[in-house]
């Protein structure tokens, strides 16, 4: 076996060690600039993974572990996110009393957690890496300590992630009962073997089921996405930039892989499963945040949509619904970014991250108004945009579908009702940093320079995504190959 | 660079340009702002005076780029001109010339409108230029943004809010609808190609299927109408261009609007023969809606927008007539009446923004004797609504002649175009005299004392050239119906391919009252699906 086919990871869980180390040694005064050099760390790692193609023997630990096109396209989303998380979380420490080094290092174990899973081929790698990224949150989640609202979101992600875990747990024993192995291509092969009998074994198709419970914790689909709205609100900014992004895309990825390596005959009768929560969670997303004032909270609510979309891709099942979602994801990540970003460096006021406290943004900081305008604009799905490019390649794969199951035609209706029902609250954001009314606050914001290179970086992506989809289009193609 | 590039390139870069001046610096941003267009204007006559001589590719377009975008999808940034959109792009880039110029009012935030103005700008060029479904949508909601926002910051009236957010909805749910009209055109076509010549020598060759043409029409016909206001979805256009800045209200109502019309078109009749020949009863009766229905509205109007609002709404009525006669003569005149509708509306709201920058209100009541203190902006008032009723030696004249000729040979639509005529010669000559009356003639108020007329060149400028426009096309129309002619034949010949020119009701039918009632019926059996 080939070590260094974890390269990456290993680097990474280096690195996260090193910064922990670091600061025993580091006076207080200079621990937050270690945020820097972990995130030039984490870009260093980046470029290592550009420069990496898939190996001829992909698979390592007895093929529990993968590096196909797929988990590369990935370990790069996640090493860009965790970038742009570690630079937000630096421009957060001054909010946290104590310990932004572990906040760091905790930040850097979650993206190897997310990378883990990126390449997880294996049941039991799986839940390790689900793990390591829900075990590293609730602490994320919860690193306000004096603050009452980050304690309670943590408690609530604690005790629903406990639950999704255990639900997990027991979906994978009985998966690992009927079907004798953990391993995605032995289930696949005995899935296909119409002698095994596992299409129809109902102990397989109930472990199954409760495994995507799992993961539809994960990734906020409805009927699990309550705890999303509470805390996202509560959870610190970057730890909420980093659970819409990473968490986000580490349970697509698993998802993906589980119903479309794993499992694809039990994919293709399940469809209609997928349609339904796919409607369900794009409709209760967009009609929730309607009526939201918190801008996390809203985002919460729009992240909740936001994977209702991204079901639709999968639910699609075909090779142009499975780029579709790596190219919607890759939009989102730098759209969702970019207002998180905005919202770290405006609303210092930690009790005030209400809508209306925008107002007056585009006086105190054009560029920073700009970006969330772009960012909300984006989110809606508008053109010239990243939103609006993925969306059409989204709708596209399942109206491709729709002359084959009509109920796909239904799905697309209910995703155009959800665009225009969030285009009321998007707007409504935009409205409120350009004619809110009077600010109460009138004082420039000051930025850093990496703060302003952060949101141009953010700005560039949502734009260049937008405009010319070209070279993402092909990377999300090529990924996607390595499920066939 | 091509010259259409630069055309609707232009404004986009001055756009981007403006971003880094700084606030401060007003003039520059005019400027820049009048500069670009007028560049992009006087490319535009260019390219018109050199479309005759110009060289025409395998598919008869003119002036094509084409530039690869996303290969694996069939999207490629690609421009051209045949007869079709060479007007439209021509009054395009002139009624955005002119609606920069009627910009010199705005006195807060001049950065992000200008900004905004030219981004508008661009992207109705792009839209009607580009040869790419994908790009064409793309540039069509390029433009709309910035609709939204400009009636919603700069906008004006009580009922501005109510305004901006009917105009988001509306057209944003209409933009939608056809957005997935075009993308399930894309996939059911089977051709994997966004190009518009190339989908259409893939559908000549293999014609879509009829349940996939009845799914997909009505889906380009509702999304698209919704954009154009065809009755009963036009709520949104006269209040929104009651309370839109002049320049928003000229841009859209002048030419952004017939972007659905110009999708009907290029894509719907040609792609969908067979749906279109179902659908087009149905439309000629809507259509109707618009003449008459928004013709009796106009009448009872009280404030001179949303008059000039609800007229405009009126006159997409014809075009949507000329659209659904399906013949070579009323395509050719729905083409005509766009080009001179949109240089008429854009006249008609420039100058309706100027009388109320002047006295601060449009309400007619209070208006009154104007001619005398604005003899120029009065005396073009006048023409303009001369014009709106159809007068002869206007543009408006030979299009809406066309189509009402169009429309009598088609024997299906000979009763609707009898009501049509009456709306046009009757109630538009009615609702326009009556507000020439109310705002130019009559005593003078006292307090219209200081009101001052367009004396400065720069104010005349915009009025002069839009009049010279509608006059220049209404005296020789020929210049924009020979170009037209040759591209409008082929699109009718697509359309009429499908099916022979047989009427689904003969002559004799036609004229009595059972026909009207089963064309009643099977129009409402229609709209049940």
């Amino acid at each position: 076996m080939n070590v260094l086919i974890l390269k990456h990871e290993i680097t990474l869980l280096l690195l996260a060690l090193g910064v922990m180390l670091a600061d025993l040694w580091l006076p207080p005064e200079r621990k937050r600039g270690l945020g820097y050099l972990a995130s030039a760390g984490v870009g260093a790692i980046l470029i290592c993974s550009l420069l990496t193609s898939v190996p001829e023997s992909p698979f390592a630990f007895r093929q529990m572990y993968v590096l196909d096109g797929m988990a590369l396209f990935f370990k790069r989303f996640f090493l860009v996110a965790t970038i742009l998380v570690l630079l937000m979380a630096v421009e957060f420490s001054d909010r946290i009393q104590a310990g932004i080094s572990e906040y760091y290092s905790l930040i850097l174990f979650a993206s190897a957690g997310m990378m883990f899973a990126a390449s997880a081929n294996d049941f039991a790698l799986l839940f390790v890496a689900l793990e390591l990224i829900t075990v590293t949150f609730y602490v994320l989640v919860s690193f306000q300590r004096g603050r009452a609202t980050s304690l309670e979101a943590g408690v609530k992600y604690l005790i629903i992630g406990a639950l999704s875990s255990a639900f997990m747990v027991f979906g994978i024993a009985f998966i690992f009962g009927t079907s004798g192995s953990f391993n995605f291509g032995d289930i696949a092969a005995k899935l296909a073997s119409p002698e095994a009998g596992l299409v129809n074994n109902k102990l397989f198709l109930f472990g199954l089921l409760f495994l995507l419970v799992g993961l539809g914790f994960k990734i906020a689909a409805v009927p699990f996405q309550i705890w999303a709205p509470d805390v996202y609100q509560g959870a610190p900014t970057p730890t909420t930039a980093f659970l819409a992004v990473g968490s986000k895309a580490a349970g697509m990825v698993l998802l993906m892989r589980v119903l479309f390596v794993a499992v694809p005959e039990v994919t293709a009768q399940w469809w209609k499963l997928l349609v339904v929560i796919s409607a369900l969670t794009i409709l209760y997303g967009n009609l929730c945040a309607l009526p939201q004032t918190n801008i996390k909270r809203l985002l919460g609510y729009s992240s909740i949509s936001h994977a209702g979309y991204l079901l639709l891709g999968i639910a699609a099942a075909t090779t142009a619904g499975q780029s579709a979602v790596l190219y919607y994801l890759s939009g989102y990540l730098f759209t969702v970014l970019a207002a998180f970003v905005v919202i770290v460096l405006v609303l210092r006021d930690t009790g005030a991250e209400e809508i209306s406290s925008l107002a007056g943004l585009h006086q105190r900081s054009p560029l920073l108004a700009a970006a969330m305008t772009i960012s909300m604009v984006s989110l809606a799905g508008i053109p010239p945009l990243a939103g609006f490019f993925g969306k059409l390649l989204l709708i596209k794969s399942a109206l491709v579908v729709g002359a084959e199951h009509q109920s796909f035609y239904w799905l697309v209706g209910i995703a155009v009702v959800g665009v225009v029902i969030s285009l009321a609250y998007y707007l409504g954001v935009v409205r409120a940093i350009y004619w809110g009314g009077e600010a109460a606050e009138k004082s420039a914001v000051t930025l850093s320079l990496p703060a302003t290179l952060t949101v141009a970086a953010c700005l560039v992506g949502i734009l260049f995504i937008g405009i010319y989809p070209n070279p993402l289009m092909k990377a999300a193609e090529a990924a996607v190959l390595s499920f066939k | 660079m091509s010259i259409l590039t630069s055309i609707l390139g232009l404004p986009l870069l001055a756009a981007v340009g403006l971003a880094f001046v700084p606030r401060d610096y007003r003039f520059v941003m005019r400027l820049v702002a009048l500069g670009a267009t007028a560049a992009s204007a006087l490319l535009a006559v260019l390219l018109f005076l050199k479309f005759p001589g110009a060289g025409v590719n395998a598919d008869g377009y003119r002036f094509v780029q084409q530039i690869p975008w996303v290969e694996s999808l069939g999207i490629s940034y690609y421009v051209g001109v045949d007869g079709i959109n060479l007007g439209l792009v021509l009054m395009g880039a002139i009624v955005a010339f002119a609606a920069a110029c009627c910009s010199w009012n705005i006195n807060m935030r001049e950065k992000e409108f200008y900004v905004l103005l030219l981004v508008m700008s661009g992207g109705i060029l792009g839209a009607f230029a580009s040869l790419d479904l994908f790009f064409f949508y793309f540039f069509h909601e390029l433009a709309l943004i910035p609709t939204f926002i400009m009636i919603g910051v700069w906008g004006h009236g009580e009922r501005k809010n109510l305004a901006t957010f009917q105009i988001t909805l509306y057209l944003s749910i209409g933009a939608l609808i056809a957005l997935v009209g075009l993308i399930l055109l894309y996939v059911q076509s089977g051709a994997n190609t966004f190009s518009i010549p190339a989908l259409t020598r893939h559908i000549q060759e293999n014609p879509m299927a009829p349940g996939s043409q009845n799914l997909i029409f009505p889906m380009l016909l509702f999304g698209f109408g919704i954009l154009v206001s065809l009755w009963p979805f036009h709520s949104w256009a006269p209040l929104g261009y009651g309370s839109a800045p002049t320049a928003t209200a000229m841009l859209h109502a002048g030419v952004l609007k017939k972007f659905g019309l110009y999708g009907l078109i290029r894509v719907a009749l040609p792609l969908m023969p067979e749906a279109a020949h179902g659908w087009m009863q149905f439309l000629a009766w809507l259509c109707l809606g618009n003449i008459l229905w928004c013709g009796f509205t106009a009448m009872r109007q009280r404030d001179l927008n949303l008059l000039i609002g609800n007229s405009s709404v009126a006159h997409m009525g014809f075009i949507f007539l000329g659209i659904a006669s399906l013949n070579l003569i009323g395509v050719t005149g729905a083409v005509l009446v766009m080009i001179a509708h949109g240089f008429l509306a854009a006249l008609t709201f420039g100058l309706s923004g100027y009388i109320r920058q002047q006295t601060g209100t449009l309400e007619m009541s209070e208006l009154g004797g104007l001619l005398r203190k604005l003899p120029f902006v009065g005396a073009a008032l006048v023409m303009a609504a001369m014009a709106g009723c159809g007068l002869p030696g206007f543009a408006n004249f030979a299009g809406e002649v066309s189509v009402f000729f169009g429309a009598w040979q088609n024997e299906a639509l000979r009763v609707v175009m009898v009501f049509a005529v009456w709306g046009a010669l009757v109630i538009g000559a009615v609702y326009m005299l009556r507000a020439v009356r109310a705002v130019l003639h009559g005593p003078v108020a006292d307090k219209w004392n200081d009101v001052s007329d367009a004396t400065n060149a720069w104010r005349k400028l915009p009025f002069a050239l839009l009049l010279a426009s509608l006059l220049a096309f209404g005296f020789f129309p020929r210049l924009l119906s020979e170009k037209i002619k040759p591209d409008a034949e082929k699109i009718v010949m697509m359309v009429n391919a499908a099916r022979p020119l047989t009427p689904a009701l003969s002559a004799a039918e036609a004229d009595s009252e059972e026909a009207h009632a089963a064309a009643r019926s099977r129009d409402t059996a229609t709209e049940g699906n």
